[in-house]
Order: structure tokens, then sequence, then C-alpha cells
């Protein structure tokens, strides 16, 4: 017969609207846990594809990031095989490696030259067993639609494009479209007529006998001195990049190809050097420690470290944007909530005030009618919290289990509908803590003005 | 020594722009182990004075002596506490806890006292036995009739086993025949318990039972009959 009974007794009393009541934070908190763990997800999939792809942190000459993108001479680090060394190597860091991995970014127009087509492109050099590997980054246990690039293994030769880069080129076979034909030349083809050096250029690189069933394209680009330089590329495959302005210009090759096509006989550099860590909150430290590294080794190469958050200025905007909208829906059901179990205790203060008012003659002091009042609207936010909770879950269960997709604006393809709930601890302490404080907060009005009632009026309140 | 004394209390109401004087200029001792009825009619400030003595109201002026202790100057807490262990409180309304069980209503104040489970068991006990509802303990309230409302009512009152009990009509909501016994049940506890009974009434049959008679008209006491003392 103390606090806890007699306020679970009161509430039991008046099962209706105690259900109603629970109903609505239930409801609540089912609505702000499957938004939480829809947000969650989006933003640790969000992640887990840019670290996949960007790394952690990059190392680039400073400028590059913001003016250099279409430069990479003028922003190419040339000492880059002693700097990665050096980061293997450094005792501090070494531990938090997953992978560092050396990239060059170049732009240049792919052209199938003998169907008359070309269109601009944004090649990537890369070393594809270091970015495979980077692609089996999944720490925080998302669905991952990272594919291994065929290039690992594959002719230095070897490139992988865009769909859309695959059907402005007419590669037909790469593509699984109905409508596209080969051979057809487009109408209205985007460059002049090849100048005749370049054409020559071309002439020379496609000398070589030509393997059948091979989809043979040529890169254009601008070498370290000015000239433009041709390289002759087999496409093995196009990728859907899944955002239709980078699907359209994409292009990868073995970091080799691009230092040739760009640096020729000269010694090759990079643009970026690639570090992916174990875990995202390595990264302060690992900062800290390149930084060390960089000033007090390469301090005439003036290079800079951008995180994957600074890379890609979309995470951040994502987070933010899914962050407000959280925020806008939880304090709209807190609101909703904290009106609810207020009407709720109010009603039952109202009703109840005889029994108050016996209770204060039989001796009870002010703090323990208080005390009564709370208790019952905790019970209440704790039993809607450990419903809301378990309805959230079932739920999400269903809902990961079912197989919904979506297409995101801007997306080519689609992802499946996920929800993190259980898995975040956070969202589910925080949730819950949230609703717990907003049922204090509602209980505590009511309660108090039940426990300042003049005995004798509420005596009369018959 | 008197377990009440009231000297010079005065209680006035105010209604709007109007003063409604309930209680003025009382000056009155309740006998120790006495069965005392406040006596007057409707309106004459007899609840009010009650409350004054039960110490759930404060007086505008006068001095109030309850138990030895001077009440009117006593902070909230320590006048709850003062209550819990002094006085017993018996209402119109029986104003039972309705999500306690009879027994659960008696043992209620055994709580808000400190009492030890067993021991308040033991008390319980031997309450619902004296006012005669040993088998219908488990009752809640709302299964109870209304004379069986008031006799859990009358063992919650006595249950701290307070020096005074105060009882503001408890017979008016009950038939003529029913508040006979409930009256005969108040005069045989209150020998047993050898407590102070103080309560208001209309009624002429508890007049016959009581030690002393306070007449009260217009808020004044207009009389003291020694009763059958
Ligand atoms: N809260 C209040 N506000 C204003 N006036 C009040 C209040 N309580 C009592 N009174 C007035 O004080 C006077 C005494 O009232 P009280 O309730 O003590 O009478 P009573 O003798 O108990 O009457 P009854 O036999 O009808 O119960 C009455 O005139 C009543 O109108
Ligand atoms: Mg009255």
């Amino acid at each position: 017969m103390n606090t806890v009974s007699l306020a679970l007794r009161n509430l039991l009393r008046n099962r209706r609207r105690s259900l109603t009541t629970l109903l609505a934070m239930m409801v609540g908190l089912v609505a702000i846990l499957l938004f939480g763990g829809y947000r969650s997800n989006i933003i640790y999939g969000t992640q887990t594809g840019f670290v996949q792809q960007t790394g952690h942190l990059q190392v680039q000459r400073r400028g590059y990031f913001l003016d250099g993108g279409d430069n990479p001479t003028a922003y190419g680090i040339a000492n880059y095989p002693q700097l990665i060394e050096r980061i293997r190597q450094d005792p501090e860091l070494a531990p938090m490696l997953a992978v560092v991995t050396p990239t060059l970014q170049l732009g240049g127009i792919a052209g199938n030259f003998a169907a008359g087509v070309s269109r601009s492109v944004m090649a990537i050099g890369l070393i594809p067993e270091d970015r495979n590997r980077m692609y089996q980054w999944n720490d925080l246990g998302v669905v991952s639609y990272a594919k291994p690039l065929p290039l690992a293994g594959a002719a230095e030769d070897t490139v992988i494009v865009g769909t859309g880069v695959a059907r402005r080129l007419n590669l037909c076979a790469l593509l699984d479209a109905p409508d596209c034909r080969p051979g057809r030349a487009h109408t209205a083809s985007d460059g002049a007529a090849l100048p005749d050096d370049i054409a020559a250029l071309t002439a020379v690189e496609k000398a070589s006998p030509q393997p059948a069933g091979e989809n043979r394209i040529e890169m254009l680009a601008a070498t370290a001195r000015g000239a433009p330089n041709v390289a002759s590329l087999n496409v093995i495959k196009a990728n859907n990049m899944g955002i239709k302005a980078l699907d359209d210009v994409y292009m990868v090759m073995h970091l080799a190809q691009a230092q040739r096509l760009i640096f020729g006989t000269a010694t090759p550099q990079v643009t970026a050097i690639l570090v992916q860590l174990h875990h995202t909150w390595q990264i302060p430290a690992a900062r800290a420690r390149l930084n060390a590294l960089l000033a007090e080794h390469f301090k005439e190469a003036d290079l800079e470290i951008l995180d994957f958050e600074t890379l890609n200025p979309m995470y951040r905007q994502t987070n933010e944007f899914m962050g407000s909208m959280f925020s806008f829906i939880a304090l709209l059901i807190g609101v909703i909530v904290l009106f609810t179990i207020g009407n709720t205790m109010s009603t039952a203060v109202v009703e109840r005030t005889a029994e108050i008012g016996t209770l204060r003659a039989m001796g009870l002091r002010r703090a323990g009618i208080r005390r009564l009042f709370v208790c019952e609207a905790l019970l209440l936010g704790l039993a809607g919290s450990a419903l809301g909770v378990l309805c959230a879950l079932i739920i999400a269960y269903a809902i990961n289990h079912s197989g919904w997709s979506w297409t995101p604006p801007g997306y080519s393809y689609a992802y499946l509908i996920l929800v993190r709930v259980g898995q975040d601890l956070p969202l589910l302490v925080g949730s819950v803590l949230g609703m717990l404080g907003v049922t204090l907060l509602s209980a505590w009005w009511p309660a108090r003005r039940a426990a300042k009632l003049v005995i004798v009026d509420a005596l009369r309140h018959a | 020594m008197h377990p009440v004394s009231l000297h010079q209390v005065g209680k006035t109401y105010r209604l709007g722009a109007v003063d409604v004087p309930a209680l003025s200029d009382i000056t009155l001792d309740i006998h120790q182990g006495a069965f005392t009825v406040l006596s007057g009619p409707s309106g004459s400030g007899k609840t009010t004075l009650l409350n004054l003595i039960g110490c759930i109201d404060m007086p505008d002026r006068g001095k109030i002596t309850v138990a030895g202790r001077q009440v009117q100057s006593m902070p909230d807490d320590a006048l709850s506490d003062f209550r819990a262990r002094h006085i017993g409180f018996i209402f119109q309304n029986f104003n039972l806890i309705p999500v306690l069980s009879a027994r659960e209503n008696v043992e209620y104040p055994l709580v808000l006292a400190g009492v030890a489970a067993p021991e308040r068991r033991k008390r319980v006990e031997a309450l619902m036995d004296a006012v005669g509802l040993s088998d219908r303990q488990r009752n809640l309230p709302a299964q109870l009739s209304g004379g069986q409302r008031q006799r859990v009512a009358i063992a919650r009152a006595l249950a701290t086993a307070p020096p005074l009990v105060l009882a503001d009509e408890p017979t008016a909501n009950l038939d003529s025949h029913t508040g006979a016994e409930i009256i005969a049940l108040m005069r045989r506890m209150q020998r047993e318990q050898d407590v102070s009974f103080v309560f208001s009434s209309h009624d002429p049959q508890v007049h016959a039972a009581a030690d002393e008679i306070i007449f009260i008209r217009d808020g004044r006491i207009t009389g003291i009959e020694g009763g059958r003392a």
C-alpha cells in the first residue's frame, strides 16, 4: 500500500482514461523512434558510402579541393610514395589505419571517335585492390551497396564508366537498355571534328590491333606540359553511380594509366592520398598525428588534410536536414504528449479533490500528495515508453523485413527502406528519457495544484 | 489537562465585500475521555469549529491548544504529522479511499504513522473485529453499505489510537436505525479506547448518548449541558 501501488490502483481504476493516455504516448514514441531509426539508417548509410569512396581523411595540396578539381598538374603531390610510407610506418597512426591509397583525378574527353561521339568525363585513377578493400569498410553495420571494382587484376588499359557515359558513347553491349543501338551516330555531336593532330594521335594509339568483343574508347587529356595526350581504353563495365549527375561523367581507371596520360614519362604524381581509418571516431586523433607528420617532414609540399565531411558537403547537409526534421517531429510529439498527460492528471486531481482533502486531514503531507500524482504520471510514462519501444521494435522489424525500397531524389536506383531502432541505443535511451521528462513536466503542475489544495475546501468537494 | 482548549477563537469568511462571521469569541474546553456533541442549527458554525479543532483550518483570532500544543502557528508539514499522530477523522460522506479495500483503509493511517507491518496487521485485525467487519475486510468501499462504510471509517479514525476523534455529522447520510447503530458503536469504541470524541449532530438520539452537549448558534456558544456525564 505504498505510493506506487496506490498510484497503480488509481490508474487501473480509470482504465479507459489511462489507456487513451498510454496510446497517445505509444503512438508518439513509435513515431519518434521510427523516424529516428530511419534517420540514423540514412546518416549511417551515407557515412558508410562516403567513407568507402573517399576515406576518412585525405591529404591534398592546399587549395586543390576548392580550386583545383580539374587541374591535377598544378596540384600534384610529387613525393607521394614517401608520404604514404611515412603514414603506414608511423607507430601512432598504423593501428588506426584500414587503407592508405593514392589517387589521381583528372578531367578529359572520352570519345568513341569511330562512332563520332564524345563527352567530357571526370576520371579517377586509383589502385583497384586498395579501393576494393576500402569498400569493405562497414564499421556501422549498414547495408552496403558498394560492389568491388572489376579492374582489380585486369589489364592496365581497362576502365569502368558510369552508365550515363556508356550510353553517350554508344557502348550498348555494356548497357541493359533496349533503345541503345550500337554504331548509331548522334545527330548533333557535341564536339567539333577532331583537329588533325589529335586525330593522328588517336590513330597511333589505335594502331595496335583491337581484340574482338572489346569496347574501346579513347580518352583525351591535357598533359602536365599542356600538350594533349590520348589513351586508348577498354571499357569493361558500366556502373550505375546512383546520382545521375555523377553517372554522366564518371570514369575509373588504373592509377598507372592515369599517370601515364597526364605525366607521360615524367615523375608521376597524385592529387590526393586517401586515409581510411577503422573507426570514424578516430578522425581527430588521426588528423592531429597526420598534421604533425606533414609539418615535420613535408612542410615545403604545402599539404592540407580534409575530412570526409568537408570532402562530401552532402553528408553534413543530410545530417542537418534529418536532424532538424527529427527535432521538429520530436518537439511536436512532445507537446502533444505533454498536453495529453497534463490533461489526464488535471482531470484526476479534480475528480479526487475530496480524496486529497481526506488524505491531507489524515496527515499526509503536501509532498506526499505531490508524490502520489507524479508517481501516477511516471507509471504511465514508464508503461507508455515500454510499450512504445516494444511496438517500435516490432514495426521496425516488419519494415526491415518487408523489402520496401525507394529511389531518393536525384538517385538513379532504389534503396531498401530500413529503420535502425534496436541498434541505435542513444536514440532509444534519449527518446525514453525525453518521454519520461515530458511526463514529469506535465504531471508537475497538476500535482502541485493538488498538494496546494486548501483541506477544508477540498473536503467540501463531495 | 484538556485534550482541546480554545481561547477567544474567531473565524470570519469573506464573501466578496461581505464579512461572514462563522465563529466569534469561542472559549471552550473539551473534557478528556468524553463524548462531546456540538449541536446547533444549519450554518451555526459546527463544521467550522470542528475543522479548527482538527487542525485542518486556522482561526483568524484566538488560541487553540490540542494535546498540549499550540497549533495555530505550526508550519504545514509539522501540522500534518501532528494530525497523523493525534487526531482521527470521521466524515459525513465516509470518505474512504476508493481504491483501497476495507482493511487497507484502516491500515493507511498506520502506514502514515510509520508503524511496522506485523504491528499494523494485528491492530487492523482487532479493529475490524471490533467494528464487526471481520468478514468484509477485502471488500472495496464501493462494495459496502453506507453503515458498513462508516464502520470502516470509525475503525480507520481509531487506527493510530489518537487521543482525539472528530466526526462531522457521522450519521447524516444513514437511516435512523443504522445511525443509531453507528452512534452505539462510536460510544462503545470511545469507552473501550478511552479517547475523546467530538462530533456535530442535529440528531436527538445522539444527544441522548452524549456526556456533554455544546449548543452553538450564529457562531457563538449559547450553552453547555452536562448530558449524562
Ligand atoms: N468556505 C466558506 N466560505 C464562506 N463562508 C463559509 C465557508 N464555510 C462556511 N461558511 C459560512 O460559515 C458559517 C458556518 O458554516 P458551517 O459550515 O460551520 O455551519 P454548520 O453548522 O456546519 O452547518 P450545517 O449544519 O449545515 O453543516 C455559515 O454561515 C457558512 O455560510
Ligand atoms: Mg456542517
